[in-house]
Order: C-alpha cells, then structure tokens, then sequence
C-alpha cells in the first residue's frame, strides 16, 4: 500500500497536498483497496465554500458507497471532470490522476491532518 | 481468557484465500473473501469464462431412512415426491405463519437419502425447525455442515475445467440442470457434484469431505488456467445472483415474507398435502397478496442499496431490499417489496438514493439477457 510522505491525511481516508494557498484532494490507496472497484465520484459542489470536515460529494463502489468529506476549508475551485469517464482511474492511481479536487485555502489549514507515517499507524 | 464464540470461524480453505491476499470479511460467523482483486472482473470472469468460489460456510443436512421423503415433504414447499433420485430441487422452509425460515436445495442422492442445502446463516436454525417436525416422523436427520467443504466452479467454461478431474465414463457435460451424482470424483470420495448454483451460469458444485478440499481446490484451479479462471468472492457472487433476480435470504426473504409475495409460488405445492405453513400460504392466496418483491432496473445513473426507500408519486411505497450497481448491464438494479397495485412490469417508481429520487422502472427478471 501506497503512502506518499509528501501528502496529509484524513481519519476519513483523504489526502491532500497543500501547495501555498492551493490544495488537492483525493482519497488513499488503502479507501480505494476497501471500497473495491470505484463506478461513480459525484462532486456537485464546484465553486462552493465548505468548512474541514463538510462533505464534498460522495464514491460509489459496486459494493458500497461512501461520502467524501473535506480536509481543510476553501473553496472549490476545480473538479477531475475525467473522472466521470473513467471513475476506476481512482483505483488504478488514487494520488495522481485519481485526484478528485482543488481547494483554494481560506486560512491556515486545520490541525488534525496526519502525516504519512501517522495514517499508517492510524491504519493498525 | 478468550470468548471462542466472538471468533469467526473459517472454512477449510481460508489458508488459500489469505495467501492469495483476499479481503476477507465476516460472513454469518465465518471469515469469508469477498473480493481477491476486483468485484467487476471476478463478476465478468464467471460471466464470460470460469470462476471459483469457496461456499463451504453453506450448511449441509443429510436426512435419510424411511421417512426421509415424509419429513422432507412436512418441512419443504415444493414437491419432494416428484424428485428422482439424481435430481435436486430449490425449496423454501415455510414457517407455521406462511414466513420462510429458509431457501434451501434438496438433493435426492438416491433410494432414501437426501440432502439439504441451507444458508449459512440459518444452520442451526433450519436444524432445531427440522428437527421439531421430525419428533413425529423420525427419519435420521445429520448435520455434516462442519465436515463438507463446498467449491462452486461457475461460468461457460465450467464443464471443460471440470471434465479433467473427472472419473472416466463420466461426462459432466450431459448433465442437465438440477443433477447431482455422488462418487469418488479427483481421488476425493464419497463427493457430490451438483449443477445447482446461484450465480445464472452453467455451474458445478463440488461438496468434499474437508481432507480433500485444498487438493480440489488446486487441481480445480490447474485445471481451468488456459480458459482463465480465477478465485471469486462473495461480492461478486452477490452481483451475479442479483443480475439473475435470485433471492437472498435475509435481504429479500425472511420469516415475514411469504414464498407468495417473493414470486416463489412455482416452488409451493399447495396441491402435494399438508406441510408446514401450508395452511397460512393457502389463506394468504384465497385472500390475496398484498405486496410483491420486484425487480427494477434505475432509468438514470445510480445505484439503489438494500435500505433505501421505494416511492410512488413522492409517496414511499417499500423498502429496497437488494441492489448494485450490474457489471454486465453497468446500470443499477435492484429489488423490492411494493403493494401490488404497483407492481406490474413497466410500473414507474422512484428509489431515494440519499433523498434524491432517482426514476426507476419495474422489470421482469433476470435483469441480463439469457
């Protein structure tokens, strides 16, 4: 299982980079290997302002479906729109093309990230 | 000191599904793989090739004697009589209210020996419900559920990976559906090979004495590499089922449901005699039904979940009692309890997925072309 150093997780399984005032969002390996094949990402809050924490939209996988929520406040200023097309680009590459927003901080991002090595311990 | 009954059990093959990195979940208290790579592929394996699922968690009963038949006949719907030796049949266990306390396969070995196949949920349930009609009867009733290993080899490709390990004489392609032989089948003895199965693919279930289980396993798996066969979980064995329109119990039958309302009537004999919860089916048929379980296929994107509501016009109807997302189809599918009135093929009805209504259609299953 895939953990970059250079990203902050989620206990709700996401990652984020955070590049000056600018963030991307995805889910982790580990989400994707429980959800099992990934058949829909649904993001309908596209220029929306959002709070750490709020939900963004939701995954749907053959066998379950599952909310995505938040990791730092912003808004949200771009959507994978690929991955309407080709929603199993989040299996295949959860944190390169599987990326599923961009958020534009508003303030300092919110304490309660883990780094790498955190979220693996997290995972037990 | 530890409480054994919190831990999962696990079939004889689990070894096999943790080496080859399954996800394994627990399944009516047994660790189970639900999936080993992908729900899709495991799914269009059996679909378009040969799959191979461990179903060893099922429960086997052995009811044999005299009375084999009179009590098979007491606590079954369908009709025993007419099941020649060599042939198996689906049946429901009624209980006294008309409810179903499970489906289950009943396999006529031969002369007075039988076997039930029940869910692995309801083991000891069906067991203590048999039992309690045997008291009058007596037949010789043994649970061999712990001892019997179950691999169930799935798809079009099924008959040509089989054929390899059977006994010369033995052509399984000349089985038709429902037939069960019993034998000495790949060194395993005393094995029984079933074309019953659950997934609308030519299937061969293969029930072993646990010795003999991880041999066959192996050698099942040898045998069906050049046609590409590949270990298949629990997920996609509920896809499978789902595109078919079969039931599961506990989703879409339980002891509240009739066999009438979840469109079984064709496996309830009311005309063989009395048997259990005969008399309450029969009262519920001069009266008339209710509700009906349908199939209902989501006109737009979506995936209906078990839970998720039925509605009419803005009115919710039932409940959804299956759904997925159909690999085959790549649409949504589902089933559920509606009153009657809206249940006829090409009713329109909404599901509320996360309170969105999403417009859905009833349809005549199986939800795939066969």
């Amino acid at each position: 299982m895939k953990l970059p150093e250079d990203l902050l997780y989620t206990k709700d399984h996401e990652w984020v980079r955070i590049e000056g005032d600018m963030a991307t969002v995805g889910i982790t390996d580990f989400a994707q290997g429980e959800l099992g094949d990934i058949v829909y990402v649904e993001i309908e809050t596209l220029d929306e302002t959002l709070e750490a924490n709020e939900v963004f939209g939701s995954v749907e996988a053959v066998k379950t479906v599952s909310d995505l929520y938040m990791p730092v406040s912003g808004t949200i200023v771009e959507i994978n729109g690929a991955l309407e097309e080709a929603p199993e680009t989040v299996n295949s590459d959860p944190y390169g093309e599987g990326w599923m927003i961009k958020i534009k901080l508003n303030g300092e991002p919110a304490g309660d990230l883990m780094t790498a090595d955190e979220y693996a311990k997290s995972l037990g | 000191m530890f409480n054994f009954s919190l831990m999962a059990k696990q079939t004889t093959l689990y070894p096999i599904h943790a080496q080859l990195g399954a996800k394994l979940i627990p399944f009516a208290g047994y660790d189970m793989p639900v999936r080993y790579q992908s729900d899709k592929q495991e799914h269009l394996a059996v679909r378009e090739r040969v799959g191979v699922f461990d179903v060893s968690h099922m429960g086997e009963f052995i009811i044999r004697g005299p009375k084999a038949l009179d009590l098979i006949q007491q606590v079954t719907s369908n009709d025993a009589s007419k099941l020649p030796a060599g042939k198996a049949q689906y049946s429901c266990l009624p209980n006294h209210e008309g409810g179903i306390v499970d489906d289950v396969i009943v396999y006529h070995i031969r002369d007075d020996q039988y076997m039930i196949v029940a869910n692995a949920a309801n083991i000891q349930k069906d067991w203590d419900w048999i039992s309690a009609s045997n008291q009058r009867i007596g037949a010789e009733m043994i649970d061999i559920s712990e001892k019997t290993s179950l691999i169930a080899v799935s798809g079009p490709k099924a008959d040509a990976t089989l054929q390899k390990l059977a006994p010369e004489g033995l052509d399984l392609a000349a089985f038709g559906t429902y037939q069960c032989w019993k034998g000495t089948f790949n060194g395993a003895e005393k094995s029984l090979i079933a074309t019953t199965g659950y997934t609308g693919e030519r299937t061969f279930e293969v029930f072993v004495w646990n010795e003999y289980a991880e041999q066959m396993w192996h050698d099942i798996m040898a045998a069906g590499e050049e046609f590409g066969i590949e270990p298949c979980g629990l997920g996609a064995r509920d896809t499978l089922r789902l595109e078919m329109g079969y039931m599961l119990y506990g989703n879409d039958i339980n002891d509240t449901t009739s066999p009438l309302e979840a469109g079984l009537g064709w496996i309830t004999k009311l005309k063989k005699g009395p048997f259990n919860g005969s008399e309450a089916i029969a009262k519920l048929k001069t009266e008339g039904l209710q509700r009906k379980l349908v199939a209902f296929k989501l006109k737009t994107r979506g995936i209906p979940r078990s839970g998720y509501e039925i509605a009419k016009d803005g009115q919710v109807i039932g409940t959804v009692t299956s759904g997925s997302l159909s690999p085959v189809l790549n649409e949504g599918v589902g089933m559920g309890y509606v009153p009657v009135e809206h249940s006829a093929v090409g009713t329109e009805l909404e599901i509320r997925i996360r309170n969105k209504p999403v417009p859905a259609e009833v349809v005549r299953p199986p939800f795939i072309p066969r």
